[in-house]
C-alpha cells in the first residue's frame, strides 16, 4: 500500500456511493442478532432485488447503533434515520420510503437519545460494514497511520498524544502519552503492543461492540502505537465468549495484511509491524494487565507483582504497551485531528468522550458516547429516557465487580476519572447498570462478592480467602442471620484486600461493599437489626424475623 | 474457579492410548506445527483441541504435553484454571443462564433455579454465562445455542421443552 493507492480506493469507493440513492445499514451484532436482525436484513435485501433496485439502494450489515432495547434497528444513509423494531414484514415500506409505518419507530436526528452523544470512537459504528476495509478506508480510515508512517517522527506521535490528555480507557484513567513515551525510551531492540480487549466485567460490552462495529479502527491505533513506541508485533487478546468479536478481527486482519497496511514497509515506509489475535479462555482476571500478559505467554492468566511494570518488562520479559481497545480507537482520530482538539472536548482533567453501556432499569437501553465529564442526570435521564413508568430511581452502578453504587443524591455528579473516585465509585471500562427499589443493595454487594470469588485466581491470600469470609458475611445478612459484630468484621476485610491485595481484582473487590456501606448504611441496618429487606428482594425467613 | 472439576481428572492416564492418530488428530497436529510445537500457543492449541474432540480428556491432555514440550502439570493447571475449557464430556442439551449484573437484575436468579429445576442433569449441561454482552435485552437464557431475550420462567421452561423435544424427532 502507497499513500496513492490509499487515496485512489478512497476515491473510487466515493465514487461508487455517489452513483446509488441509499444504503441501508442493518445492525447485525450483539442485542439486534438477538432479536433476529439476520432476516431482516435478507428480507430488506429479497425487496430491494424485487423492486428492481438493486443497483441504485445497498444493504449492509453494520456496526452497533446504539439503542439496543429496540433492536433490530435500520438506518438509512439517505435520510439518517433509524428505524426501530424492524420486521422482515416492514422490507416493503423501507425500500420504498413509505414512512407511514413506521409511527413512533424512527429515531431521528435530533431525537435525544441520539442528539446528546456525541461519537468519536463509535464514529463509524453504524456507518460502516465491518467486514469491507474500502468501507472504513471511504470514511478516512488508514489516512493517520499514512500520516504518521510518512510524515510524522515517534516523538511528534507521542507529543500528540500527551498534549491530547487522553487517558487508559480501560478504568484507572493512567495517561496514555506517559506510557507510550516510557516504552518509546526504552532501549530494548524488541518491543510490544498489546490491545486488551479482554472485557470481562458483567454488564459492559463497549470494547465488544468497537471490536464487531469498526475492527480496522482499533488496528490502525495499534499500528500507529507500534509505529510510536518502535515496536513491530502486536497482540490483539479478545475475549473467548464473543465469537462475532474474533470473527470480526479475524477478517479485518486478513484485509489489513492483504492491502499492505500491515507487514512490511507499511506506506513504503521502513516501519514494519504485526498483528496477531490471542484469544482468551473465560478468566475475569486476564483483564489485569500482568495477568493477561502470562496468559498471551500460554501459562495461567495469575498476575506478578508491579513494579516493574510492563512499560519495562512485559511480554517474554520485553517492554510492551498495553491499552484498551477504546485508549486504541481513539488514536486514529487524535493523530488526524491533533492533540489540541481532543483536549478540548470532555473535562479538562479528562479530556474525550467515553462509551457508556446502559443497561438495568433505563428506559433507553444500548451503547452511549458522551464527553467525558457529563453528568449521570444527563445520561441517565436526557440520553437514557429515565426509568420505565412504575419504577424509582434507586442508583446506578459503574465500574463492574470493580466499581461502586451512586446512589440519587450524586445523580449531578460529573462522570470522570475524579469526581466518581471521589465518591467511591470507579469509571470502570464504561457499564453503567441502573437500579430501581427493587434492587437490595445488601444483595447487589453480595453478588459481586461472589463474582469476586469465583474470579480469584488463587495466588494471593488476601484475595483468596478475604473475598470467601466478606461473601459468607453479606450471604448470611442477606438470609437475615447477620449479626452487630458483622460489620467491624466486614470493614476490617475490606481494608485488608484494599492494603495487601497483588493485583487490581483482590484492590477493588471491596468496592462494592465499602460503597453500599456508606451510601446504603440504613438497609444493611434492616437486615442485620430488623431482619426484613427494605427491597422485598431477599428471602428471609418469617421465623427468622420474629427472632 | 473449577477446582472440583480439576480432582476428577487427575486419576491415573490410560496407557498411552493414540488419540492423535485420527482425522481430528491430525488436525490438531497441523494446528500445533502451525505455531512452531511451542509452548506458548497452549491456550490456542486448547481451544482447537476442544472444538475437535468437544472436550479435553486425560490422554489428549498428555498428547498435548509430549507435543509441546512442556510439563503436564502445566497443561493440565491451563486447561482447569480457565472457564471456557472443559475437562469432562458435555451432556447432549446445553443451558447457559446469563449471570451478568444486568441479568442479575433484572431476575436471571429465577431463571438458575427455572434452569436446575426442569433439566435432567443426565440430559442438560447447565451453566452459568458471565454477561453474555446483550445487557439491553436482559435477562438472557440460551438453549443449545439459540439464545432467548427478556426471558421469563415460563419461557425459558418452554425453551427447555422445545429443545427436548426437537431432539427426539431426529
Amino acid at each position: 500500500m502507497t499513500s496513492d493507492t490509499l487515496r485512489q480506493m478512497r476515491h473510487s469507493e466515493h465514487q461508487r456511493q455517489q452513483g446509488l440513492t441509499d444504503r441501508i445499514s442493518c445492525c447485525t451484532v450483539a442485542g439486534c442478532l438477538s432479536a433476529g436482525a439476520e432476516a431482516v436484513r435478507a428480507a430488506i435485501q429479497d425487496q430491494v432485488e424485487a423492486q428492481g433496485a438493486a443497483g441504485e439502494i445497498e444493504v449492509r450489515g453494520t456496526g452497533c447503533l446504539g439503542w439496543c432495547s429496540r433492536g433490530p434497528l435500520v438506518r438509512s444513509s439517505a435520510t439518517d434515520l433509524i428505524y426501530a423494531d424492524v420486521k422482515p414484514e416492514d422490507s416493503a415500506a423501507l425500500v420504498s420510503g413509505d414512512l407511514s409505518r413506521f409511527e413512533g419507530r424512527v429515531i431521528e436526528p435530533t431525537h435525544p437519545f441520539r442528539a446528546g452523544q456525541r461519537r468519536i470512537i463509535l464514529e463509524n459504528s453504524g456507518k460502516v460494514d465491518p467486514e469491507r476495509v474500502v468501507d472504513y478506508i471511504a470514511q478516512g480510515g488508514y489516512q493517520a497511520l499514512l500520516r504518521a508512517a510518512t510524515e510524522m517522527t515517534p516523538q511528534e506521535i507521542i507529543g500528540e498524544v500527551k498534549k491530547s490528555g487522553l487517558r487508559g480507557r480501560g478504568g484507572a484513567g493512567y495517561p496514555a502519552g506517559l506510557k507510550w513515551e516510557l516504552v518509546a525510551r526504552h532501549p530494548s531492540s524488541v518491543k510490544y503492543v498489546v490491545c486488551n480487549a479482554d472485557e470481562g466485567d458483567p454488564g459492559a460490552f463497549m470494547n465488544r461492540s468497537v471490536l464487531e462495529g469498526d475492527p480496522h479502527r482499533v488496528l490502525e491505533g495499534m499500528t500507529i502505537a507500534g509505529r510510536a513506541v518502535g515496536a513491530q508485533q502486536g497482540y490483539i487478546y479478545a475475549r473467548g465468549e464473543s465469537p462475532l468479536a474474533i470473527a470480526r478481527i479475524r477478517t479485518a486482519l486478513e484485509q489489513a495484511q492483504r492491502e499492505g497496511l500491515l507487514g512490511g514497509r507499511i506506506f513504503d515506509s521502513n516501519f514494519r509491524f504485526q498483528i496477531d489475535l490471542r484469544i482468551g479462555a473465560g478468566a475475569y482476571v486476564c483483564g489485569e494487565e500482568t495477568a493477561l500478559l502470562a496468559s498471551i505467554e500460554g501459562k495461567r492468566g495469575q498476575p506478578v507483582p508491579r513494579p516493574p511494570y510492563p512499560p519495562e518488562s512485559g511480554l517474554w520479559g520485553q517492554p510492551t504497551l498495553i491499552n484498551n481497545v477504546e485508549t486504541f480507537a481513539n488514536i486514529p482520530a487524535i493523530i488526524e485531528n491533533g492533540g489540541g482538539w481532543f483536549a478540548a472536548i470532555g473535562s479538562p482533567t479528562s479530556p474525550g468522550t467515553k462509551v457508556f453501556a446502559l443497561a438495568g432499569r433505563v428506559l433507553r437501553t444500548g451503547l452511549v458516547e458522551v464527553p467525558v465529564g457529563t453528568s449521570l442526570r444527563t445520561i441517565l435521564f436526557d440520553i437514557g429516557g429515565g426509568v420505565p413508568p412504575g419504577c424509582q430511581f434507586k442508583a446506578a452502578q459503574t465500574g463492574g465487580p470493580a466499581g461502586g453504587c451512586i446512589p440519587a443524591q450524586h445523580l449531578d455528579l460529573p462522570m470522570d476519572y475524579d469526581s466518581l473516585t471521589r465518591i467511591g465509585a470507579m469509571m470502570g471500562s464504561g457499564g453503567l447498570i441502573v437500579m430501581d427499589t427493587t434492587s437490595c443493595m445488601v444483595d447487589i454487594a453480595r453478588f459481586f462478592m461472589e463474582f469476586c470469588m469465583a474470579e480469584s485466581c488463587g495466588k494471593c491470600v488476601p484475595c483468596r480467602a478475604g473475598t470467601v469470609q466478606m461473601h459468607d458475611i453479606l450471604a448470611r445478612m442477606t438470609r437475615g442471620e447477620g449479626h452487630e459484630a458483622d460489620f467491624p468484621m466486614l470493614e476490617e476485610l475490606c481494608g485488608l484486600l484494599k492494603e495487601t491485595s497483588l493485583c487490581g481484582l483482590g484492590l477493588a473487590a471491596p468496592n462494592p461493599v465499602l460503597s453500599t456501606l456508606r451510601h446504603f448504611r440504613s438497609e444493611y441496618d434492616a437486615h442485620v437489626r430488623e431482619r426484613r429487606c427494605p427491597a422485598g428482594h431477599c428471602n428471609i425467613q418469617a421465623e427468622a424475623g420474629a427472632a | 474457579m473449577s477446582w472440583k472439576g480439576a480432582v476428577a481428572v487427575i486419576p491415573i492416564v490410560p496407557k498411552d492410548r493414540p488419540v492423535l492418530d485420527d482425522d481430528r488428530g491430525r488436525l490438531l497436529e497441523r494446528a500445533m506445527a502451525r505455531h512452531q510445537n511451542s509452548g506458548d500457543a497452549l491456550i490456542e492449541i486448547l481451544h482447537t483441541a476442544q472444538q475437535l474432540y468437544g472436550y479435553l480428556s486425560p490422554p489428549l491432555l498428555k498428547n498435548i504435553a509430549r507435543k509441546l514440550r512442556l510439563p503436564p502439570s502445566r497443561v493440565l493447571g491451563v486447561a482447569t484454571f480457565y472457564h471456557l475449557f472443559r475437562v469432562s464430556p458435555r451432556q447432549r442439551h446445553s443451558a447457559i443462564v446469563c449471570l451478568g449484573t444486568a441479568c442479575y437484575v433484572a431476575g436471571g436468579k429465577d431463571l438458575m433455579e427455572t434452569a436446575q429445576r426442569h433439566c435432567d442433569p443426565g440430559k442438560w449441561t447447565i451453566e452459568e454465562g458471565r454477561c453474555v454482552g446483550s445487557c439491553g435485552l436482559a435477562p438472557i437464557a440460551i438453549c443449545d445455542g439459540a439464545s432467548l431475550s427478556r426471558v421469563t420462567p415460563a419461557r425459558l421452561e418452554a425453551g427447555i421443552r422445545a429443545c427436548e423435544d426437537k431432539s427426539h424427532d431426529v
